[in-house]
């Protein structure tokens, strides 16, 4: 039932460019031998996926049927473009499972760049078309490809709540939670094996840690007043936490495994919204200390905080990449609420949305993509974009009202 | 025999790899008379990607099981007592309107006629900006209600001020009316 949606729905995200100059792979993804028979079209999922990450163009593929196997013709795809091909097959072994198989070719040189093959059960499939695109990025890019991460997002059906685990491109979304009370602020654990979030199942905002393997969760701050925004140390040891059990909304460490909190901060507004530096030398916050919320950073025992944002009015929801060199944040500009990117090396901030409800964004964990929660005609719905802003796709995934994004980590291997 | 030493050369192979490769899904026997990556490489191929087909066969993909959690409806909350309790803020405001200093004061005098009586302050805000500063607005609204109980004698320990932030709104909508409405405390008994 729940992977329904992972198995009938087919690339249902558009890819959106604006902007020129881009440098850009062209890229031809030959539909797979078998893609026809199978449960899932292989080449397509891998075409959106170099897409999605703006650093591919693909190239047109009609033609006679290629696969892993086939020797190209070099001089007839360089004459279409393409720098580089893949092609493959998708094949039924005798006990059910699929038999992946690619080649990826540099068409320019006429060289052979590696594949891989893969056996899997069908509700595999696509994550074996993800582990191929993170194959053909990393060899063209030199960059880890991030497409076989996951993702978790919450929807919001009628009165029901929902918080899901799904691919990175939204699909094979699978249920960790179901609740008739709002969830929020999701948060990957750094070994991507706990999710904690906010829960107001009990009637108030509440903190669980959830291992989404087993199901199995606990309360990790249940404090007098609301507790939110968990925040995990990169070290996964400790998190931040907003309480308000002393008056007001204010910073708080704690032991992972529960405990009593330590305060972090001592301010008489708001302090909420903490998100560690990838290094964890640093802690990002929001703060109304200077009269409206701006983002800050101190050391993450607390100490003397530095103001970080200084345009504007309402600077919110602070992410670090992973490699440290961008802080992606939501800033209210003329009413309408826009995720900016800056360049923390620089401070130079741009607006890289054309929507105005943006809310929540997460770094993929190569930092090449930023995934955020904004309105597309009414709805509320996930979208990825480039950090200039330039490549955007909205991502398929489950009907309703679709919010809360989070990227996980990447996975020991 | 030979299949065991297959899958011994196999293992020998993929841990050279340092993949975290399952040897107990690398399936001999489903690969017989069934297309072989290697086979490019013989067709004039360079070598090494063929190899690292090869090697890679059989590489387990799975996507790790999760198990779903079903939280059931809450118990229905005790009749509160009567009259009204809300109370409106304006846009970005956490001071309580003179109007509804009767409500306060209504409430208080229902708090305090039963020390063991509870309330919870459930501050709301508008559907305009994040999840969890909204939150935090809340909060600060819920906290000016709980103040103004206690300046009226009601006791510290009956009432516990908590924030939905943007996520229950009274009435749905996005003109001005509706954002009004849901800019509130609510006074509720447990």
């Amino acid at each position: 039932m729940l992977l329904l949606a992972g198995g009938a729905v087919q690339a249902q995200f558009r890819v959106e460019v604006s902007g020129i100059g881009m440098t850009q792979v062209p890229i031809a993804v030959a539909p797979f031998r078998g893609d026809d028979a199978a449960p899932q079209k292989i080449a397509a999922i891998v075409q959106a996926d170099l897409e999605r990450s703006g650093q591919f163009r693909s190239i047109d593929t009609a033609g006679p049927t290629l696969d892993e196997t086939s020797r190209p013709d070099f001089s007839a795809w360089r004459q279409r473009t393409a720098d580089a091909l893949a092609t493959g097959s998708v094949t039924r072994l005798a006990d059910g499972r699929f038999d992946v198989r690619f080649r990826l070719w540099d068409t320019a040189r006429g060289q052979d760049l590696g594949g891989q093959s893969y056996a899997v059960v069908a509700g595999d499939l696509r994550q074996a078309a993800h582990r191929i695109a993170d194959f053909i990025y990393e060899k063209l890019t030199g960059d880890k490809g991030a497409f076989s991460t996951r993702i978790a997002y919450v929807t919001k059906a009628g009165q029901r709540y929902s918080l899901w685990v799904a691919d990175a491109d939204g699909e094979s979304a699978q249920s960790a939670l179901s609740s008739p009370e709002p969830i929020i602020s999701p948060a990957w654990s750094p070994n991507g094996a706990q999710l904690a979030y906010v829960s107001f199942e009990s009637r108030k905002p509440v903190i669980y840690a959830h291992d989404v393997a087993s199901g199995k969760r606990r309360l990790l701050a249940n404090f007098r007043g609301s507790n939110s925004a968990p925040a995990w140390a990169p070290d996964g040891r400790t998190l931040v936490v907003t309480l308000s059990r002393d008056g007001g909304s204010q910073l708080y460490t704690m032991d992972a495994n529960g405990g009593e909190p330590r305060r972090l901060t001592q301010s008489v507004g708001i302090d909420t919204e903490p998100a560690f530096a990838p290094d964890g030398r640093s802690l990002y916050f929001v703060s109304d200390r200077g009269g409206s919320p701006q983002i800050y950073r101190m050391p993450p025992g607390g100490g003397n905080a530095e103001r970080v944002t200084f345009s504007g009015t309402y600077n919110i929801s602070p992410s670090l990449s992973p490699d440290g060199r961008w802080l992606a944040y939501v800033s209210r500009i003329g009413g309408a609420f826009k995720l900016h990117v800056m360049e923390l090396a620089t401070g130079t901030a741009t607006a890289i949305t054309d929507t105005t409800s943006d809310e929540s964004p997460s770094f993929s964990p190569n930092s090449r993509l930023i995934i955020y929660a904004t309105q597309v005609q009414g709805r509320e719905a996930l979208m990825t974009s480039t950090l200039d802003g330039r490549i955007k796709a909205r991502l398929a995934g489950q009907g309703g009202d679709i919010r809360e994004p989070d990227w996980a980590p990447f996975q020991k291997p | 025999m030979n299949r065991y030493l297959l899958t011994l050369a196999l293992t020998a192979v993929l841990a050279g790899c340092g993949t975290s490769v399952k040897l107990d899904d690398v399936a001999v026997e489903d690969r017989s008379g069934k297309p072989v990556a290697g086979q490019a490489g013989a067709a004039g191929a360079t070598g090494a990607g063929a190899t690292a087909a090869g090697a890679a066969g059989g590489s387990a993909v799975t996507n790790t099981a999760i198990a779903p959690v079903t939280i059931g409806a809450a118990d229905a909350a005790a009749p509160p007592p009567a009259g009204p309790r809300i109370v409106l803020f304006d846009y970005d405001s956490f001071t309580i309107k003179t109007e509804y200093q009767p409500v306060i004061e209504a409430q208080a005098r229902y708090l305090k006629a039963d020390p063991r009586r509870r309330a919870s302050v459930e501050g709301h805000t508008d559907e305009r900006g994040g999840r969890e500063y909204n939150l935090a607005l809340g909060q600060k609204r819920a906290e000016a209600v709980r103040r103004a109980l206690g300046l009226l004698g009601v006791a510290d320990a009956q009432v516990e001020a908590v924030s939905f932030g943007k996520e229950k709104p009274a009435v749905q909508g996005s003109d001005e009316a509706a954002l009004a409405r849901n800019r509130r405390a609510e006074i509720a008994y447990r």
